[in-house]
């Protein structure tokens, strides 16, 4: 019975990996058709001298970057918040928005957006994108944040209130740097889930903040390629690192 | 009995607590639920001449919404969902149960399940777009060997809808799954065989029913962002699969009717939230 | 007698649960004072109210005559160090001495130094400055905590059953150079324990708690010799019950003849002797019926079980509890 499950362990994960195990090795073909046809770079070039690629990705650093600081910042605040004190609107409102379906999210920022903007001169841009990024992303932090306040030992606190610092210090000199990896990993993950966004991101983008995801997309709807094949291994393996590394920085010093 | 000034209990961090939590709190009013009050009124109102809204308040929208040729896109939407949520389970299953007995693979078992998905979403679903479609992988390969004669029609249509989502959501019914199943004390198991169980019906009666709030809280894992699925119908279903998702994006970009959008987003949501209640209470210790 | 600190009608209710029940006690300066009871007796709550970590239900906690139930931990003049010592992993071991000082702020770094050199001279820790917690062994942990703590000088020491993750050994060796420390620095210790030889051992005086309330304090032959309650008495260590006197295992003395004095005697029948090296405990039921446990001499080895004997002991060494006590 063990063998069958491991047999089948396989596939699923054969299953799960194959797709992207595939493109990285057609990234390197030297054809553009789906028959090897010898090995290349010439693909990866092509996509660091395409300069509405490399301004998406800038975009999307850009975007991801600044909201993952925000993000990162208020969600580890709020999540020893949430730790300290019971507050069941803001937990439910965090769980509500990470259940909610990305389009809904999109449609009723893009809506928002609009009306806001009667009462100004501001249009679709960058700052709406991350404006949206960070509403989505606030719930990732919060989440890695109280996971890892679980574990720790609350008797420290005591002990920095008990040599006299007052509850901020405590939580500046004590609580805070024994989060670090923690809220790191947090940042690693909140700048992922920003980074690969598309749904939400197409909606509330104006002309100038086109996001490499966007990008991808419109390539992928115009055919398969082997530069997008190509910009999607690199993208993979950019994104997997963050995550790896966010998952090993989560589990440091537990 | 030790009251720890870090619990929930603490007396002497109150007021830090709700300094800390208002940055947060002003972005979710002004960023989440806002936005959906604004989606609400728009659905009430008339749609602009050169999109947008404007008065007059109506339930012309709400009426569009429950027309039958709309409903058909609804039904399919829960139809694809379901199944998708269905197939989730039934392949995560065993996986969850394999990695769950795994021993000191564990951690790193369950890992390699998660990792894909935090990847790029996009990408993985252009992945299967490079193998399904008549140029790609699989029908070139079967083409080459002579298995078939004519490329086959693997893409855009419901069943390439189906496998993406699939594909895209399995590691989050892995995850609720293997989460109860690695509670599961092997001493239930031994017990049962001690009565007189073969493995199988152990399996059936006793692994199947205590498996349940993982599968409650998968299913709910899946089955919403399946409902809400945008991105999958629209690459893997060439526009031919029409779900809610897409029905909502084409409103309020192509179409340009606002107000009939927002009602359907709103439909969505009250499924989202309805489906929450229903499963959410009995999986949500795992949550 | 100089009162350091004192608690009055101390109380700490929740709902359903009495955890401190109206204890009133002082503390002299310089005094080595142990609270010692069972687990759940309320003293680790009684410390935690002390040290400002809970606020009491009623009464008063007064630090050299000032009050200070209302103040926050930070701005009492105590000191805690915990059961588990609550290190700060993150900062080495110099760190962690001087975070207090640091707090206070009105030292320079060379008189920070200086004061964290003399703390750990005084646990015998000097050269382990640049350390991490993670780096020391169980012991040297604790003894950082209680530099942490005495380097501050507060005016009372709160010890949280410091001694009770060691191993025996350790925690033996570590019993007497606690009671070293206290000398020397001079400052009251108020040490909570549910062991009652560290209790006897260490302490110039002991209040034995049980349920949230104080129910006797004294010294240590106090209230060995004198429990007011049959708690008391029984927290202690062993007492035979005869007819309502209590007298303590190595009082009685027991012989195969009768005593002289016919006073304060009964018969037994011998159950069990123990040779337990340096002395021998035989264990009798009295004529009454009543379970004793003798401790006697090493010599007296050779009574057998079952053999009847007679058992006395002076009257200075019985009590009496009130009943129900």
């Amino acid at each position: 019975m063990r063998r069958l499950l491991a047999v089948y362990a396989g596939i699923a994960y054969l299953f799960l990996y194959a797709p992207l195990a595939v493109l990285a090795v057609f990234s390197f073909n030297a054809s553009k058709i789906a028959v090897w046809q010898g090995f290349t770079l010439h693909w990866y070039g092509s996509v660091f001298h395409n300069p509405a690629l490399l301004e998406g990705t800038l975009n999307s650093l850009v975007i991801a970057g600044a909201a993952t600081v925000i993000s990162t910042i208020l969600g580890t605040l709020a999540g020893y918040a949430i730790w300290k004190r019971r507050m069941p609107w803001l937990t439910n409102s965090l769980y509500l928005s990470l259940l909610s379906p990305e389009i809904v999210t999109g449609v009723s920022l893009l809506a928002f957006f609009a009306w806001v903007f009667r009462f100004g001169h501001v249009q679709l841009g960058m700052h709406t994108v991350i404006l949206a990024h960070i509403s989505f992303s606030l719930a990732y932090v919060v989440l890695v944040i109280l996971a890892r306040l679980r574990t720790f030992d609350p008797t420290l606190e005591e002990a920095g209130l008990d040599l006299g610092a007052t509850e901020w210090e405590v939580f500046r000199r004590i609580t805070a740097p024994m989060l670090l990896p923690g809220i790191v990993a947090a940042a690693l993950l909140c700048f992922t889930v920003s980074f690969d966004d598309y749904v939400i991101t197409s909606l509330v983008a104006g002309v100038d903040s086109e996001t490499l995801p966007m990008m991808v997309y419109a390539m992928a709807r115009k055919g398969v390629s082997p530069e997008v094949n190509a910009l999607s291994v690199m993208i993979t393996v950019g994104l997997g690192s963050l995550i790896l590394t966010a998952g090993r920085l989560e589990r440091r010093g537990r | 009995m030790r009251r720890l000034s870090g619990g929930k209990e603490s007396v002497r961090f109150q007021i830090l607590a709700r300094q800390f939590a208002l940055p947060s709190t002003v972005t979710m009013i002004a960023l989440f639920y806002v936005p959906l009050l604004i989606i609400l009124a728009y659905s009430l109102l008339t749609r602009g001449p050169y999109g947008g809204v404007m008065l007059p308040l109506t339930l012309e929208s709400y009426r569009r919404v429950f027309d039958p040729l709309y409903g058909q896109i609804f039904w399919r939407s829960i139809w694809i969902a379901a199944v998708s949520t269905a197939l989730c389970l039934i392949l995560a299953f065993p996986l969850a149960f394999y990695i769950a007995r795994s021993g000191g693979r564990k951690t790193l078992l369950l890992n390699l399940v998660m990792l894909p998905f935090w990847t790029s979403f996009l990408i993985r679903t252009y992945a299967w777009m490079f193998l399904l479609r008549d140029t790609g992988l699989i029908n070139t390969a079967l083409l080459a060997v002579h298995a078939i004669r004519e490329p086959l029609p693997l893409l855009f249509n419901d069943g390439a809808v189906i496998l993406g989502l699939v594909y895209g959501y399995l590691p989050f019914m892995v995850l609720p799954l293997y989460a109860t199943l690695e509670k599961l004390d092997d001493s239930l198991l031994q017990a049962a065989a001690d009565l007189g169980a073969t493995p199988w019906v152990a399996f059936w009666r006793v692994v199947i029913p205590l498996s349940k709030p993982g599968a409650v809280a998968g299913s709910l894992l899946v089955f919403i962002p399946c409902l809400g699925a945008y991105l999958t119908p629209d690459l893997m279903g060439g526009g031919k699969t029409v779900m809610i998702g897409n029905l909502v994006q084409n409103q309020f970009t192509t179409a340009r009717d606002w107000p009939f959008g927002a009602a359907f987003s709103l439909l969505l949501m009250l499924i989202v939230l309805g489906t929450t209640r229903v499963l959410g209470k009995r999986g949500e210790e795992l949550l | 007698m100089e009162t350091v600190l004192e608690l009055r009608e101390l109380a700490k209710h929740y709902p359903g649960h009495r955890a401190v029940d109206g204890i009133s006690l002082s503390i002299a300066k310089g005094e080595f004072f142990s609270l010692l009871g069972p687990s759940g007796c309320g003293k680790t709550t009684t410390l935690r109210l002390i040290a400002g970590f809970e606020e009491p239900t009623t009464g008063k906690v007064l630090l050299d005559g000032r009050p200070v139930a209302k103040l926050p931990p930070y701005r009492r003049d105590v000191s805690t160090v915990f059961q588990n010592y609550a290190l700060f992993p993150h900062l080495t071991v110099a760190q962690n001495v001087a975070f207090g000082l640091e707090r206070r702020g009105n030292s320079s770094k060379e008189a920070v130094r200086g004061k964290v050199e003399k703390a750990l001279a005084l646990v015998q820790l000097t050269g382990k400055e640049a350390r991490f917690p993670h780096q020391l062994s169980g012991g040297e942990r604790q003894r950082v905590a209680l530099a942490r703590s005495l380097v501050l000088e507060p005016k009372v020491l709160l010890l949280d059953e410091p001694l009770s993750a060691l191993d025996s050994k350790l925690r033996k060796e570590m019993r007497q150079q606690l009671k070293l420390l206290q000398r020397r620095v001079g400052i009251a210790f108020l040490f909570i324990t549910h062991d009652q030889q560290e209790a006897l051992s260490l302490s110039d005086r002991i209040g034995v708690m049980h349920q949230g309330a104080l129910l006797q304090t004294g010294t240590p032959l106090e209230l060995y010799r004198q429990p007011s309650s049959r708690f008391v008495a029984e927290f202690l260590g062993d007492v035979n019950w005869f007819e309502g006197a209590g007298v303590r295992p190595e009082a009685v003395r027991v012989s195969r003849e009768a005593p002289l004095n016919p006073e304060h005697n009964t018969t037994a029948v011998v159950q069990r002797v123990t040779f337990l090296g340096n002395c021998v405990h035989l264990e009798a039921k009295s004529a009454d019926g009543a379970d004793c446990i003798v401790e006697l001499p090493q010599r007296h080895c050779d009574f057998q079980s079952g053999e009847t004997v007679h058992m006395w002991w002076h009257a200075a060494d019985e009590f009496r509890v009130p009943e129900g006590g």
